[in-house]
């Protein structure tokens, strides 16, 4: 037992500071995720009109009630849809996330058909394509309710075709690798979105709603001269009678839902797992609520990490790997919810000492099979002559090694600054952790926006005094302000995560909730031994 | 008669509270007691708590219950040598009573010719008129031609009531306001007379109009003493049968109560009458009383009696019956206080009082006041028998308290799975009506709309707790732990039947075992404080209570302010199949009972609606109608059949009719 001690005052004025400014930038979070749900339910009228609920409607009554559910990269896209951030309207097109249907833990995915019809927003493929990567990572069944109008013509762009096709590529793999691909088609699915549909195993088609069709009425008519209606080329009734495309009928959206859930209920997922009984653990001892107070709003100032493994560890407990040795990277082992992990932090930057601490920890949690947190808040490798002298490339390699070739599922979250070589060192996006998440207040970059705009000071300075002979103060305050700007602009959660670097953005009092649901998936799919096929599930 | 009659062992011919109730006071004076049991009453509280069980037969009464021979021949075999018949059933059959006599068998209530005398309504309104009783003018002829009714019926002056001779508990009985409805109604109530009692004969009888019912408890012993213990005023009455009783009544004055006791006093001696009898009167709006019948035997109400008198009716009975005099004479009885009682029944109000059955999955009755029941969780309500579960009975200084008291009571029980008039008896004895001690027999028909209203604002608040428990106990909860569950959850849109009506409820939760709650266009903010498996604690907008509940796969039923409520979740249904939006032509039984007659045959053209079959059930006939227009395509019941409820009956074929 090595419990943790608390040093936090929350009466203090630095936690009341940072506690404030933690809970804007969370309403923030929260105001643009809602903008995307109000958005989409603004349409309300016309899918009440149809008899159809709404895409969020839809989850929710999938999904087993009163269970988690973790949604994924819901600031996806944000400001790619419009420079204007007061208006753009994230997440891609699709809502997407883990959760549970009839007890199984899935994948679940639902065109955002509320707005734009369905079709896929700024950074929707990419969301897509990350999504169906954790499912065939964690071995999950793929749950997925489309209605997408498909591609937005006027913004048709030929990457997107070509990369699209990977979407189509991971429902044939998921199918091929054992894991049932269940689609409920609400609405359209057509053209290269009825592929979408086609490529699933179980096929739950919406009465007079539904429609699958390689092209639609005007496509035909303009390609060939027939007529058809739309319910001829591609309504529910046609393809669970005729084409044999749908393989339940359902009579609408609640129906089809609750035909995906006894499908779910039907396949007996769980059959191999051990039953491990109710998980016996402790809370930590100390209020998640204090989470929002230890990071400061300015990454400049020193965080003492082990408070926050404080505030997410079984019991606050928490076993020290070499303490006194290269104390700025912090290792050690803890617990959530009774799942064991190592951990990685950072008290300072990472110098020669912590980087060889971190590197035989990592290669001792994979000898155990422990899996892998790195709580990122750092500024990067140490850097000066001595460092240098000391190898600091050299045992920043080796550490960037050790957590490249991991074997165990290593998870990421951006607690505070994640600058340089730092990201890599601590298994950012680029070195596919398993999961990657951020706090509100995470700032991620190639280094600090001051040290850049100083280091370009510096070059461009000594430029202008070797070309004319003297330095135009004016011009490099300038181009400062303009790096600052640029680097400060980049770094934050709302661009990061617009642009996938994470999974998503959660709220410091859910990380433990949050870890403990991953483990859990992680630990399940390890034990996991789907039914691998050479060919997907195809249809006679 | 012998002047002493002992006996040790007591067989009660009952079920139910009722043979409870008299195995708690036979024990208590040291006699043995039998119980005797249909094959659906196997697992019953009397049959566990008599010293010994005698199983009698099949679930129909007529097979168990009602069957002389078998309840002898239980008594034989256990050694019993007195028989108490509770109410219902036998407790008024005069062959019966004398089965027992010829079996040397003390049969606890009057000889077999007392029982006979007053059974034969016609026979005991002449007895009762010439032992200067007042009576309802009416004709008891034994002239029963249509012709000569009607004459009658002329003569004694319009509106009239239609009795069977041999009825009792409203069967048989027709009320006609004008001429021209009698001939239909002479029918109707000649055939139900035939069907429940054997005999066709009937009486008529000036309907008094919004009469009190007021009847007068009586005891006569063998040694010529007779005692009256004061009135009951049984006014609250649906289908004719009581629901809401009370002692005294708030329409007798002392001066009343003494000329109605001595003349039901100068009645019973009249006939020498022994055992606990009941005189039932109407009284008018005039104060005028009128004989109706005389019941001999125990009342169901006869707890208020006791309360008010701080007697034990069912040891007097015991006593008198072994040849002992009366405990007490006329000047020894006193009233103390008032006293209500309630019916709590298995009957649906909202549909016509419809009995109910099945299983009570939850059952906890009111501490602290008097309860005779004989239920516990997970009891059966056969359909076979009497439709009352429970009686709650309050004593109070004055009728306010009691009624307070009793208001309270109904307030904290629970009794969830069947569906009970409790919140209706809650609505009765709230009603500034019944509240200022001016109910007739007219009450329940004079404002039934505003009975049957429940609160809206209640009804909101425990439909969206009913959403909230359906969410929690989902029954998923328990893979996932005591964990937290993530902040930022979506809304559900769930679909509830709420008592056969649908109601969308949106469920935003905002934290853990927090939710806003919208639902008949209000809003609650929820948050769960405790949830056990059967009792939840909660916050509804600041204000904290309990509740009770049981969850049952899709269905959940919630006792929430002594409003019971039944929701299933149909948040995944669908309509049905649009192929076929019309009846499936299919007929299926509303409830369990048997079949009593089939109207058509197969071929028959029938139209929507038209009557097919009549179902018996707890005492009642349902009629089911045709689902829609076509032909009889197939009968799969015969009169006589025991079906189940949902059981196709008959189909019907769309086509040419």
């Amino acid at each position: 037992m090595a419990i943790i001690e608390t040093t936090i005052s929350a009466s203090s004025d630095s936690f009341q500071a940072n506690r404030a400014g933690m809970l804007e930038l969370i309403g923030r979070v929260r105001e643009v995720e809602t903008r995307t749900a109000l958005k989409s339910a603004a349409s309300r009228e016309r899918f009440e009109k149809r008899g159809q609920l709404l895409p969020r409607e839809r989850l929710a009554l999938l999904l087993d009630p009163g269970t988690p559910f973790l949604e994924l990269c819901s600031l996806a896209g944000f400001g790619l849809d419009t420079p204007d951030l007061a208006r753009s309207v994230p997440g891609g097109g699709i809502i997407a996330g883990i959760g549970f249907v009839s007890g199984i833990r899935c994948m679940v995915m639902a065109s955002d058909s509320g707005i734009d019809a369905g079709a896929l927003q700024p950074m929707g493929l990419d969301k897509l394509l990350r999504v169906q990567e954790l499912t065939l990572e964690n071995k999950l069944p793929y749950v997925q309710l489309v209605e997408s109008a498909g591609a937005n013509l006027m913004a048709y762009r030929v990457e997107d075709f070509i990369r699209g096709g990977n979407s189509f590529r991971n429902l044939a793999r998921m199918s091929a690798a054992g894991l049932p691909v269940v689609t409920v088609t609400h609405g359209s699915s057509t053209a290269g979105g009825a592929y979408q549909t086609g490529l699933s195993d179980y096929i739950i088609l919406i009465r007079d709603r539904s429609r699958a069709f390689l092209a639609g009425p005007p496509l035909l008519k303009a390609a060939t001269g027939e007529i058809a209606t739309e319910e001829e080329l591609g309504g529910a009734v046609m393809h669970t009678s005729i084409s044999g495309l749908g393989d339940y009928l359902a009579e609408d959206d609640r129906d089809g839902l609750r035909i995906a859930r006894e499908i779910l209920a039907q396949i007996d997922w769980n059959r191999d797992l051990v039953n491990q009984g109710p998980r016996r653990f402790k809370p930590p001892r100390f209020d998640a609520e204090e989470l929002l107070g230890i990071m400061p709003m300015d990454h400049k100032r020193p965080v003492d990490m082990k408070q926050v493994i404080a505030r997410i560890a079984d019991d606050s407990d928490f076993l020290e790997f070499g303490e006194n040795y290269g104390s700025a990277t912090v290792c050690g082992h803890i617990k959530i919810e009774g799942w064991p992990l190592g951990v990685i932090t950072n008290n300072g930057p990472i110098d020669p000492a912590g980087a060889t601490k971190a590197t035989h920890f990592i290669q001792a949690c994979c000898q155990a099979r422990t899996p892998l947190l790195y709580l990122n808040n750092t500024t990067g490798f140490m850097v000066g002559k001595s460092y240098e002298e000391n190898g600091i490339i050299k045992h920043g390699s080796k550490m960037i090694q050790a957590v490249t070739n991991a074997t165990v599922p290593q998870i990421t979250l951006y607690c505070g600054a994640s600058f340089g070589a730092g990201n890599y060192g601590m298994c950012g996006r680029g070195f596919h952790p398993r999961f990657c998440f951020s706090w509100p207040n995470a700032k991620t970059a190639v280094m600090g926006g001051e040290q850049a705009a100083e280091t370009m000071a510096i070059v461009t300075a000594a430029a202008m005094q070797r070309k004319t002979g003297q330095v135009d103060q004016a011009r490099i305050d300038e181009l400062k302000r303009g790096i600052i700007e640029r680097f400060d602009r980049q770094m934050s959660v709302f661009v990061t995560s617009a642009q996938l670097l994470d999974d998503g953005v959660i709220d410091p009092r859910d990380t433990r909730a949050v870890l403990a649901k991953v483990l859990a998936t992680c630990r399940e799919a390890d034990a996991r031994e789907p039914q691998r096929m050479q060919f997907s599930v195809a249809r006679p | 008669m012998s002047s002493s009659t002992p006996f040790h062992k007591i067989l009660i011919a009952n079920r139910g509270e009722i043979a409870l109730r008299i195995i708690r006071s036979a024990r208590a004076l040291g006699y043995r007691t039998v119980a005797v049991f249909s094959s659906a009453d196997a697992g019953a509280r009397h049959v566990r708590e008599a010293d010994q069980a005698v199983a009698i037969g099949e679930p129909l009464p007529a097979q168990s219950y009602l069957r002389i021979e078998a309840i002898i021949d239980a008594a034989r075999r256990s050694g019993a040598d007195a028989i108490h018949p509770g109410y219902g059933f036998l407790a008024e059959n005069d062959a019966f009573a004398q089965a027992c006599q010829d079996a040397g068998l003390v049969f606890i209530g009057p000889s077999a010719g007392a029982i006979r005398a007053m059974g034969n309504k016609a026979g005991a309104k002449r007895l009762m008129m010439q032992a200067g009783v007042p009576c309802i003018p009416g004709y008891q002829g034994e002239d029963q031609s249509e012709q000569a009714l009607t004459t009658e019926a002329a003569r004694i002056g319009y509106p009239i009531m239609i009795k069977a001779t041999a009825g009792g508990g409203g069967r048989g009985m027709r009320l006609v306001a004008q001429p021209s409805q009698f001939a239909d109604a002479l029918r109707s109530a000649r055939s139900e007379a035939q069907s429940a009692f054997g005999d066709p004969e009937v009486i008529l009888e000036r309907a008094i109009v919004q009469p009190r019912h007021i009847e007068i408890q009586v005891f006569a012993d063998r040694h010529g003493n007779a005692v009256h213990l004061g009135e009951r005023d049984c006014s609250v009455q649906r289908r004719h049968q009581k629901l809401i009783e009370e002692a005294p009544s708030p329409a007798v004055s002392p001066e009343l109560r003494a000329r109605m006791g001595a003349c039901a006093v100068a009645a019973v001696k009249a006939i020498a009458y022994e055992g606990a009898g009941t005189l039932e009167f109407l009284l008018d709006a005039q104060g005028e009383f009128y004989f109706m019948e005389m019941n001999t035997r125990l009342q169901v109400e006869h707890p208020v009696t006791e309360a008010i008198t701080g007697l034990d009716l069912v040891d007097w009975q015991l006593r008198v019956a072994a040849g002992e005099p009366l405990p007490l004479p006329q000047e020894a009885i006193r009233f103390e206080g008032h006293a209500i009682e309630v019916r709590l029944c298995a009957e649906d109000a909202d549909r016509n009082f419809m009995p109910q059955s099945g299983t009570m999955l939850a059952w906890r009755m009111p501490a602290g006041l008097r309860v005779e029941h004989a239920m516990l969780a997970g009891s059966e309500v056969p359909p076979y028998y009497d439709s009352m579960i429970a009686k709650v009975i309050t004593h109070g200084r004055t009728r306010e308290t009691a009624r307070r008291m009793l208001m309270s009571g109904l307030q904290d029980a629970v009794a969830l799975g069947v569906i009970t008039n409790q919140r209706f008896l809650g609505a009765c004895l709230g009603h500034p009506v019944f509240a200022a001690g001016g109910a007739t027999t007219a009450f329940i028909a004079d404002h039934l709309e505003a009975l049957l209203s429940v609160d809206p604002g209640l009804r909101a608040r425990a439909i969206a707790l009913s959403a909230v428990l359906m969410h929690e106990t989902a029954g998923h909860r328990e893979h996932h732990g005591q964990a937290r569950l993530l902040a930022h959850t979506l809304a559900v849109l769930q679909r509830l039947h709420v008592n056969g009506e649908i109601c969308a409820v949106r469920l935003g939760p905002f934290g853990p075992h927090r939710y806003a709650v919208e639902c008949a266009g209000q809003t609650f903010d929820f948050k769960l404080i405790e949830l056990q498996d059967d009792h939840l604690r909660f916050d509804c907008d600041g204000v904290s209570e309990g509740a009770y509940y049981h969850r049952d796969g899709h269905q959940l039923w919630l006792s929430y302010q002594g409003l019971p409520v039944r929701v299933q979740d149909s948040s995944h249904q669908a309509p049905a199949r649009r192929a076929d939006t019309a009846s499936d032509g299919k007929l299926r039984a509303s409830m369990n009972g048997r079949v009593v007659e089939v109207l058509v045959a197969v071929g028959d053209a029938v139209l929507a609606q038209q009557p097919l079959l009549t179902l018996e059930a707890m005492k009642m006939q349902h009629v089911h109608a045709a689902p829609m227009s076509g032909r009889v395509a197939a009968i799969h019941v015969r009169a006589g059949e025991q079906v189940g409820a949902a059981r196709v009956l008959i189909e019907i074929a769309a086509g040419e009719v």
